[in-house]
């Protein structure tokens, strides 16, 4: 099977990968860069588990043709944190227990750090509203929301390692 | 499998669609295909052609091209009349990726912002140069083959745009149903009401029973009385996994009420 | 922000608020590799060369298939190999043959006769999940449409469609003898005949789905050691290791299951259909298999949570006293039993709810639709009836013109009261919540109502009682294809039997534990038993008097409150105790509470002082009864597979009454019969006693003879 090459920047790294024509993002991050932190709830775009950011915007993996990316840089939960120290974001979501099973939650936290970016002291209404295309079936979001809120007061996005966009 | 091909501008892509390749603009519908297996189709056809992703005034108008999206209609001061349109639109993610050409082929539920364009008399304009108004577009979209390249929208100070969707999920979910009206601005006689609902039938439609009830109306609650009492005429809802088609014919007014009296004192 | 509220002043005594873990803030641990994207789901495997198996899937709810035609689909590039229904080892199964209960009625891949919508009928392994799906849209099946019957009560007309040919009467077969689950406790016709009011009515919940945010699934490779290792996000890895050894008929040995990092599963993991699929695909190919639902699939063949229909009669006082309650039930299975048969039994024990009601009747029916097969989700076979009954609460409340909090509080539960599956309730809390709830909702109560206790008056006179009970035959497997029988429990011409007050029949004895550490408290195991451990006899028509609470009966605030524990109530000191009594009678269900009474119909021994009352006929074959619990482990293991097991070989006392005894030992495994034997075959020598813990080498009907061990409890 022919295979389609496709270059971009995967959280600060340059990254190669031969890639199914028609693949989406979220198979080529997964089983073509080995990238497992966004998962596949829906491949069609409901869910909002697969959230990436792509030079800084938040977009849904699955439904993004890989490559489409040529060239840009992709942000991915890998990116949070380094090592043993987490960024102010993954710990607020530690403290505020805002995850139970944790499968929504690496598409949370890339929904939430490109707010934070953009508006480092959102309102909790524009907190709802940025993760509105993000589903969660075991909190009822509203640990999650205080956990975004409370990110933003211990300063969020400045562990998240901005800049790549 | 799906083959996946790129042209240089929007001509070029338009001549190479076959009734088994699709254009690929932001994905929100077709990569869903992709993924779930869709036999109809087993090309993508793109193109990065600027020209799609404009928006400009133009005359009494503003041109938006077919590849423009949710959030840059949002974000750009020409389109700002439209904005609660695309901000109906799916969640962030969603608005980063869906396009106003895209919306307008959407099926129900979907459409919210091509609801809006209806009720504007917005014209859809293909890369052979042809041109046709939304309705007559929305009307003849499953057999009408080519590609989008913009839509025009007229502008008028005269007019403004309201527009409401419902949901059960807040703040993104699923229209139940959408409503956007063209209304005259200031006084308190209605005239020239364009109305439009989208998930109210198989594309966004015009209510065009109430829209002649409307005229001459006063805007309040016995003005409005008589095009509540038609609305319904002309749409045809059904029923889906968030709502019965009964249940939209019964809340359509009282939304639409809710809207118009809303925007009272305008 | 969420807050949640502790009302430690509540039951303050039964609570050690000095303990290390136990009360304190914890991080969870796994925490970290949630927010860093590291928690190893099941999907986050990687294999070399991984193969993806899609399902070819019915369009229609009924249909049987005529013709299949693979043969566009094999040509197809990055096909490696199409799975068929012939291609299942032991293509038969019920998940709940795991723990010995129902038949299998279910095939992985469905060979003759679709019976819901999306049932698989084939799959196909492909080098990509397009592939697959490409693959699957050309294969081509020949169905000839059947009629489908979708609605409960349209399933159990004498002319339904036969959804399930395993159980031809659209219902799931009880005990061997009933169409449906009985619940008799009291006499429930003659207290309506005394009641004030009569109140009715229906209910009904319709199907829900869990949607995990994770989907179903698993992935399945060759391992070293000749065996296979799966991944699997399954919310009980062994029923999916047992199931997955049953289908495959494959020692569970050979099978390296790895779970335990679940996207969300809320009940709709526990359908073990993935792992088998998926190893199934890595045995046929000898690589790496993930097979695995995508969000359509998860919605439509999903098991959900099925719908159930409640109907609801109660007999009331104008004071607000519920003086009898009969239950009507029907739960949608969809097309196979899976849990729903389990569900049932689950929810008669929960009747009447949390209210101390003296005269109850339930009739629970599992009912086969060609709807998607139903399963667990959060509190099932609890939170349908649930609903009902708090629903019919405030009907009953608006008739009688009561207070709907102050009904409740009336009827509400206690400690020491006598439940009508006959075991005493303990740690009742429903008056605190209650009072709880009104004073937050700034609801007025009566001073009389707002000094209840949970821990005052429970189990006084007739609360403690199990009054004598009517019983009845109505209802008979196969009884509704030739006639209309009511569905409803009551009064359907003369009673058959009656099992008097107090009966000692009801006693059962817990399993000994297994290990000393594991010993409950005595109070907490076996039924109350009468003052004479007899039988006495008046198993004829006549009808008692029912037990109809005399109005102020509960003595509100009569007595001071007693520490939980040590119950007040002088009843509950009769209940088992662990010194050794003359031996009881047996009483093999595992769910003996909910046992059908009518079993009970054996005439009545010539001696009503007789010690061991059902000691009919039946008891000549060395059968020796149980004596009551002991805590000593060891006491009853049997030696495992010798002759010394012929003891433990008497049929259950549901199948006693039809079917003779075999004296003979369980033959040696390697000879059982096929595991498809239903349970019509032969009880007798198929016996197994699930209050025996730990019979080694002994056949399990309907088990496949490579699950290692037995029953474990």
């Amino acid at each position: 099977m022919v295979k389609t090459p496709v270059r971009f920047t995967l959280n600060g790294q340059e990254t190669g990968l031969f890639i199914d024509e028609a693949a989406n993002l979220l198979e080529a991050l997964r089983r073509g860069a080995g990238d497992l932190t966004p998962k596949q709830g829906c491949a069609q775009g409901t869910c909002g588990t697969c959230t990436v950011l792509i030079d800084g915007e938040p977009r849904l993996s699955c439904i993004t043709l890989a490559q489409s990316v040529e060239g840009t840089h992709v942000e991915t939960t890998a990116s949070l944190g380094r090592g043993e120290m987490l960024a102010p974001l993954q710990q607020a979501f530690i403290d505020g227990f805002a995850a139970q099973c944790g499968f929504c939650t690496p598409g949370m936290l890339m929904a939430a750090t490109a707010l934070l970016r953009r508006n480092p002291n959102p309102s909790r209404d524009e907190v709802i509203e940025a993760i509105s295309g993000n589903l969660c079936r075991c909190t009822g979001y509203e640990p999650i929301v205080d956990a975004i809120l409370e990110a933003a007061r211990s300063g969020g996005a400045a562990g998240t390692r901005a800049g790549h966009g | 499998m799906v083959s996946v091909e790129s042209y240089a501008n929007a001509r070029e892509a338009a001549a190479a669609l076959t009734p088994t390749a699709r254009y690929l603009g932001g994905g929100t519908l077709l990569m869903r295909a992709v993924n779930y297996g869709d036999q109809s189709f087993d090309r993508l056809v793109r193109s990065p052609d600027p020209a799609l992703r404009m928006i400009q005034r133009e005359g009494d108008g503003v041109v938006i091209g077919a590849g423009v999206r949710m959030v840059d209609v949002i974000n750009h001061a020409d389109t700002a009349f439209l904005s609660a349109a695309a901000r109906g639109v799916g969640g962030p993610a969603v608005r980063n990726a869906a396009t106003v050409g895209g919306n307008l082929l959407a099926p129900h539920p979907y459409g919210d912002f091509a609801t809006a364009l209806l009720a504007m008399e917005a014209s859809v304009h293909m890369a052979d140069g042809t041109a046709h108004p939304v309705e007559a577009f929305l009307a003849a979209r499953d057999s009408m083959p080519g590609l989008i390249t913009h839509v025009r929208v007229p502008v008028s100070q005269a007019s403004r745009l309201l527009f409401m969707k419902v949901s059960r999920v807040k703040p993104k979910g699923v229209s139940l149903l959408s409503i956007a009206a063209s209304v005259p601005r200031g006084g308190s006689r209605l005239s020239g009401v364009r109305l439009a609902f989208g998930a109210m039938g198989p594309t966004p439609l015009r209510a065009k029973a109430a829209e002649a009830a409307l005229e001459g109306a006063n805007l309040d609650e016995a003005g409005l009385a008589p095009a509540l009492s038609v609305v319904n005429e002309g749409l045809a809802p059904a029923d889906d996994a968030l709502a019965s088609a009964w249940y939209r014919r019964e809340v359509a007014p009282v939304y639409l009420k809710r809207m118009l009296l809303e925007a009272r004192g305008w | 922000m969420t807050t949640i509220e502790f009302r430690k002043d509540l039951f303050a005594d039964e609570r050690d608020d000095n303990l290390n873990e136990i009360g304190k803030p914890k991080l969870r641990q796994d925490i970290v590799g949630h927010v860093t994207g590291r928690s190893p789901y099941y999907d986050d495997h990687l294999f070399e060369g991984l193969l993806h198996m899609r399902c070819v899937r019915s369009p229609h709810h009924h249909a049987r298939i005529r013709a299949i035609d693979y043969t566009r689909a094999e040509a197809m590039p990055g096909v490696v190999r199409i799975v068929r229904p012939q291609d299942v080892p032991h293509n038969i199964n019920t998940l709940l043959s795991l723990i010995n209960f129902g038949r299998d009625d279910e095939a992985l891949l469905q060979p003759d006769k679709v019976a819901y919508k999306g049932e698989p009928v084939a799959a196909v392994i492909a080098t990509s999940e397009r592939a697959a799906r490409d693959a699957v849209a050309a294969i081509t099946v020949d169905y000839e449409v059947l009629a489908h019957v979708l609605d409960l009560d349209a399933a159990l007309a004498p002319d339904a469609p036969i959804v399930n040919e395993t159980y031809p009467n659209n219902t799931f077969d009880y005990h061997e003898r009933f169409d449906h689950q009985k619940l008799r406790f009291g006499d429930v016709d003659a207290a309506f005949a005394q009641a004030d009011h009569i109140v009715e009515d229906s209910y009904q919940m319709s199907p829900i789905e869990q949607a995990p945010l994770e989907t179903c699934g698993a992935i399945a490779a060759p391992e070293t050691n000749d065996r296979y290792v799966c991944y699997t996000g399954t919310q009980a890895l062994f029923f999916s290791l047992g199931t997955t050894a049953k289908l495959l008929d494959m020692a569970s040995s050979r099978l390296h299951f790895i779970g335990g990092t679940v996207g969300g599963g809320f009940g709709g993991k526990v359908d073990s259909l993935h792992e088998p699929l998926a190893v199934l695909g890595a045995m046929l190919t000898g690589a790496p298999v993930k097979f695995c639902f995508d969000r359509e699939e998860e919605m439509q063949v999903g098991a959900p949570r099925g719908a159930e229909r409640w109907h609801i009669k109660d007999g009331v006082m104008n004071d607000g006293r519920i003086v009898a309650r009969a239950f009507t039930g029907l739960f949608d299975a969809g097309a196979y039993t899976r849990l729903s048969s389990y569900a049932i039994v689950k929810a008669t024990g929960h009747l009447p709810g949390p209210y101390t009601i003296p005269n109850i009747a339930s009739n629970v029916y599992c009912v086969y639709t060609n709807r998607t097969p139903a399963t667990a989700m959060r509190g099932f076979g609890i939170t349908g009836v649930d609903f009902a009954i708090e629903c019919h609460m405030d009907q009953v409340a608006e008739r009688v013109g009561a207070d709907p909090i102050e009904l409740r509080l009336i009827n509400a539960y206690r400690d020491g009261d006598m439940k009508a599956h006959r075991r005493s309730a303990k740690n009742t809390a429903l008056i605190e919540c209650c009072q709880v709830a009104a004073q937050k909702a700034q609801w007025a109560l009566s001073p009389q109502m707002a000094a209840l206790s949970s821990l005052q008056g429970g189990g006084e006179g007739w609360r403690a009682q199990i009054p004598a009970t009517p019983t009845d035959a109505v209802g008979q497997i196969g009884e509704r294809r030739r006639q209309t029988v009511p569905l409803e429990p009551g009064q359907h011409g003369a009673p058959a039997g009656q099992v008097p007050a107090g009966q000692a029949g009801e006693t059962v004895h817990a399993a000994p534990p297994q290990r000393e550490d594991m010993q409950v408290a005595p109070e907490r195991i076996g039924h109350r038993t009468a003052a004479t451990p007899g039988y006495p006899a008046s198993p004829g028509p006549q009808r008692s008097t029912p037990v109809v609470p005399p109005a102020h009966a509960p003595a509100y605030a009569s007595a001071s409150p007693s520490p939980r524990g040590t119950p007040a109530a002088p009843a509950t000191r009769t209940f088992a105790s662990p010194t050794p009594q003359p031996p009881p009678p047996l009483q093999a269900s595992p769910a003996p509470a909910l046992q059908d009474l009518s079993l009970q119909r054996q005439p009545p021994p010539s001696s009503p002082s007789s010690s061991s009352p059902s000691s009919s006929p039946l008891r000549t074959t060395g059968y020796q009864p149980l004596p009551p619990y002991q805590p000593q482990p060891a006491h009853h293991r049997p030696a495992a597979g010798g002759p010394g097991t012929s003891a433990s070989n008497a049929p259950a006392a549901s199948t006693a009454s039809t079917t003779p005894p075999s004296p003979a030992p369980s033959p040696p495994p390697s000879t059982a019969s096929p595991p498809t034997a239903p349970s019509g075959d032969g009880p007798a020598s198929d016996a197994y006693r699930p209050e025996q813990p730990f019979q080694r080498g002994v056949k399990r009907p309907g088990v496949s003879r490579f699950i290692s061990g037995t029953r474990r409890r």
